[in-house]
């Protein structure tokens, strides 16, 4: 920490005993929050505490069921997130809502085009991008259309798009869940700017450390209410966790498992990216029933590529998959889910959720199978498995009746997971699995595979943070530009994981 | 924007009548003009009319069940009505006999032998919607309108333009009994009506019960995710358009027996009312939506308000403005029941 931190000024923006409901559901009960001018003010809480709602009531995006949003000492009410934008506050989602045909320059300035005499100034626009992504050293073409960028690129717009409207209160909900920790880095560095301008933050984020860094004040909420306040000299991770769950989680140790039979074997695969160029080449795997194998990497390594191709969706242009000691590349997914291979997939919005069906229909859809008898399925069945499931991934819902979209998102990331679980499978690939879930949903889901490994479950886990992968992986793949760069067992240290993945090492 | 959420909390009551009554919407609706019709005439409201009026609605209800399941998937199937006569000319020339050249006869297939070949055809030319959609990735409107095309100029080569008025068959060629879809009752049922709700019946517990159900769902909410949970999608999209077309075939044949005639020009424009039942019947145009009771109302909404219509003496061009306020009114309470919830983040 260079700069000495300031001692709380005046709020420029607050919430007075603000309280929201769903029908049934409180989603808030009475909240006091505080966001102080030119500080950073993270917010803590479990899946579904109510951070999200509090945002978005913050921001305008929607209006809370009874109390106050006091801005500049005026109360004020906002209609629409307009409203409030126009008052100088501006959100990035959780959940992306960008509009997947259009460029990345489309995108930032959807619904604000710079106009000049002839229309549209889209060479102003596009200089003003390049400079956006420059300052978050992102190598984007303002013209790429976004459903042709990973995940976290995605991500980095959503904030240059929060960025380009110079708000003087900027709300951050899990802005870097798909970011690795250099991308995070710099996005760190733009919030120090911004609060040394008097920007305000609000950041939210479930990696604890992280957040932890950037922080002057953090709030801890918890079903609703808000349970702790402190300035950033009073706390550490312990404090939050005790404040966030009430108990102190350890994520542990790789468990002990019985290592059997090559369960998945990769040879030679190579993987075409969107223009046809290679971007994995010539990749080897071996993954052993019981065993869990993480694979590190940066954004654009070429993680998600490989495990999508494993799972069927995307075309190896080389390589062989080998499941239990049979081919399977010829298979469909759903031959392939049927031989016990599942696929957690990186986006929950766009490939592991059905927004018009239910929480139970999300979480049985990929085994319609186990409750199927004859022609039917059988009701009964189908809710003791939903119920079963729900237990398991502990969601946070009314029941399997509930609507997908009432859940929190770290909730929907839990029946994404659920529902390939579900499936029963002999390996599983996760693809970034902890976005977005709390630490005591992390520590389940750990539980969960190491469990399944004692039953000689592979597990093959993908992520961008190392000390998940130090926590469960008894094997560490790093994997960089396509390639695998570097093979470590359990023992190895953060540094040398990160330097092998072609990371600068961040301080 | 997103921020239309307009729930009133003071008001949890009046909130839940509104609710009721936007869900319930079609069933109010056939309600309501069923009242009105049987003050404003006597003969609107006897079993005979009853009757009457649902064997007409057989024919769409038929349609909009296929087209149900195809705006599920997220399409749309605008080649119904061509199939619908297309089939009907398929049924009728084999009911005039094939000449078969090389062995100098002409064979005259049995009426159960018609009904197969013609529901076979229909399956077949919904199959080439599904495989253009599915496989060739060509967009459901697009594709089904070139079917709606080609279908309907086949008829027209096949007939020369006229229409085939014989279809009664006859004893001492063994083919009679074509009437008896359109003419015959079972315990005073049309048997169109009982197709329909044969048909119905079986699609609904489709819907609802069976894995292909959850399939046409998922692919239809989320193709990506669907695909991703194992779903087959195309098979699940290509089985769907052939449905459709079936069950087109199956209206084209209850009609050319209720006329005893088929001509290359039937069912012109009849997609557009099927599509209008499964939207009044609330499904979304969208996709993922919707279900065989709403649509099953749709259709006897059109049906019965045109009828009545018709009895109480109102104008056909009337009718047309009518049935189109229904439409819209029908996608306008859509929009409200689905449109405007918050994001969720
Ligand atoms: N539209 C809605 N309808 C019903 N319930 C809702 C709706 N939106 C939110 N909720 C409920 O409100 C509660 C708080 O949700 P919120 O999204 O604020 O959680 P969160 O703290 O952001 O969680 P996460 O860390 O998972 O993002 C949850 O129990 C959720 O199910
Ligand atoms: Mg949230």
């Amino acid at each position: 920490m260079t700069a000495p931190r300031k001692t709380a000024p005046e709020a420029v923006l607050a919430a007075r005993n603000v309280a929201k409901s769903y029908g049934q559901v409180h989603a808030l009960k009475g909240v006091n929050f505080d966001i102080h001018r030119g500080h950073v003010t993270t917010l803590f809480g479990e899946n579904g505490a109510g951070k999200s709602t509090l945002m978005k009531i913050l921001s305008g995006v929607i209006q809370p069921t009874s109390g106050e949003i006091v801005l500049d000492g005026q109360p004020v009410s906002f209609a629409n997130a307009n409203e409030a934008r126009d008052r100088g506050i501006s959100i990035i989602h959780q959940e992306l809502s960008l509009a997947p045909n259009l460029s990345v320059r489309d995108n930032i300035f959807m619904g604000r085009e710079i106009t000049g005499p002839t229309g549209v100034d889209f060479a102003e626009e596009e200089r003003q991008v390049r400079a956006l992504l420059t300052e978050l050293e992102e190598d984007i073409h303002p013209l790429t259309p976004v459903e042709n960028l990973r995940l976290g690129q995605q991500q980095i717009v959503e904030i240059a798009r929060a960025l380009s409207v110079d708000s003087r209160i900027l709300i951050m909900d899990e802005p870097t869940s798909a970011l690795s920790a250099s991308e995070v880095e710099v996005l760190f560095k733009v919030i120090r700017d911004l609060t040394a301008r008097g920007v305000s933050i609000v950041y939210i984020s479930h990696h604890l450390e992280e957040a932890l860094t950037i922080t002057d004040h953090a709030v801890v909420l918890r079903d609703g209410v808000m349970t702790a306040y402190a300035p950033r000299a009073e706390i550490d991770l312990e404090w939050i966790v005790r404040n966030m769950v009430g108990e102190n989680y350890d994520l542990g140790s790789p468990p002990v498992t019985e290592r059997g039979q090559v369960a998945l074997s990769i040879r030679g695969l190579s993987v075409p990216d969107a223009t046809g160029q290679d971007l994995v080449r010539g990749l080897d795997l071996d993954v052993r029933a019981g065993e869990i194998v993480c694979i590190y990497g940066l954004m654009g390594a070429g993680r998600t590529e490989v495990l999508e191709t494993v799972a069927g969706r995307l075309r190896a242009t080389a390589g062989q998959v080998v499941l239990d000691g049979h081919e399977i590349s010829h298979l469909s997914i759903a031959g392939r889910i049927a031989r016990g291979l599942a696929l957690v997939p990186e986006d929950r919005q766009r490939d592991g959720l059905v927004q018009t069906m239910s929480v139970g229909q999300n979480l049985s859809l990929a085994s319609i199978g186990r409750f199927t008898r004859g022609l039917f399925t059988s009701r009964r069945d189908e809710r003791a498995l939903v119920d079963d499931s729900i237990r398991q991934v502990t969601v946070k819902t009314s029941g399997g009746h509930a609507a997908i979209g009432s859940l929190s998102g770290g909730n929907q990331q839990k029946v994404v997971i659920g529902k390939m679980l579900a499936t029963q499978p002999r390996v599983i690939l996760l693809d970034e699995p902890s976005r977005g879930i709390d630490i005591g949903a992390k520590a389940e889901v750990f539980r969960l595979l190491a469990t399944g490994a004692k039953s000689g479950l592979a597990v093959v886990y993908s992520t961008s943070e190392v000390s998940e992968c130090l926590s469960i992986a008894h094997r560490i793949i790093v994997m960089h530009k396509g390639r695998i760069s570097a093979e470590f067992d359990s023992s190895v240290s953060k540094e040398q994981i990160m330097a092998a993945s072609g990371e600068s090492v961040a301080a | 924007m997103s921020a239309t959420t307009t729930t009133a909390p003071a008001k949890p009551r009046s909130l839940n009548i509104g609710r009721l009554l936007l869900e319930g919407r079609a069933f109010f609706a056939l309600i309501a003009i069923i009242a009105v019709f049987s003050v404003l005439s006597p003969n609107y409201f006897t079993v005979g009319n009853l009757l009457i009026m649902s064997s007409q609605v057989a024919i769409y209800g038929i349609l909009s069940v296929g087209m149900l399941l195809v705006i599920l998937n997220g399409g749309i199937d605008l080649s119904v009505g061509s199939i619908l006569a297309l089939s009907g000319v398929v049924a009728g020339a084999l009911m005039q006999g094939v000449e078969i050249d090389a062995l100098g006869v002409i064979l005259y297939p049995p009426v159960w032998a018609v009904v197969v070949l013609t529901l076979c055809v229909g399956a077949a030319v919904g199959a080439v919607n599904g495989v253009l959609v599915a496989i060739f990735k060509v967009p459901p409107f697009v594709a089904t309108l070139g079917v709606m095309y080609v279908a309907r100029g086949v008829a027209l080569l096949m007939t020369n333009g006229l229409t085939y008025n014989n279809l009664r068959g006859s004893e001492a060629l063994g083919n009679t009994g074509f009437n008896w879809l359109g003419f015959y009752r079972i315990g005073g049922v049309p048997i169109s009506v009982i197709v329909l709700a044969v048909v119905a019946l079986a699609a609904g517990l489709m819907l609802a019960r069976s894995a292909f159900g959850r399939w046409l769902y998922a692919s239809g909410g989320n193709e990506r995710a669907a695909e991703l949970s194992g779903v087959p999608v195309r098979r699940v999209k290509i089985t769907v358009y052939a449905v459709s077309g079936a069950l087109a075939a199956v209206a084209g044949l209850v009609l050319a027996s209720q006329l005893t005639s088929a001509g290359p020009t039937a069912g012109t424009t009849y997609e557009l009312t099927a599509i209008a039942a499964v939207v009044i019947g609330g499904a979304a145009l969208t996709g993922g939506r919707g279900n065989v009771r709403g649509t099953m109302l749709g259709a006897f909404v059109i049906g019965f308000l045109s009828a009545g219509l018709v009895i109480i003496g109102i104008s056909s061009y009337w009718q047309t403005v009518f049935t189109g306020a229904v439409i819209v009114l029908a996608v306008l309470m859509n929009s409200l029941q689905y449109g405007g919830g918050p994001r969720k983040g």
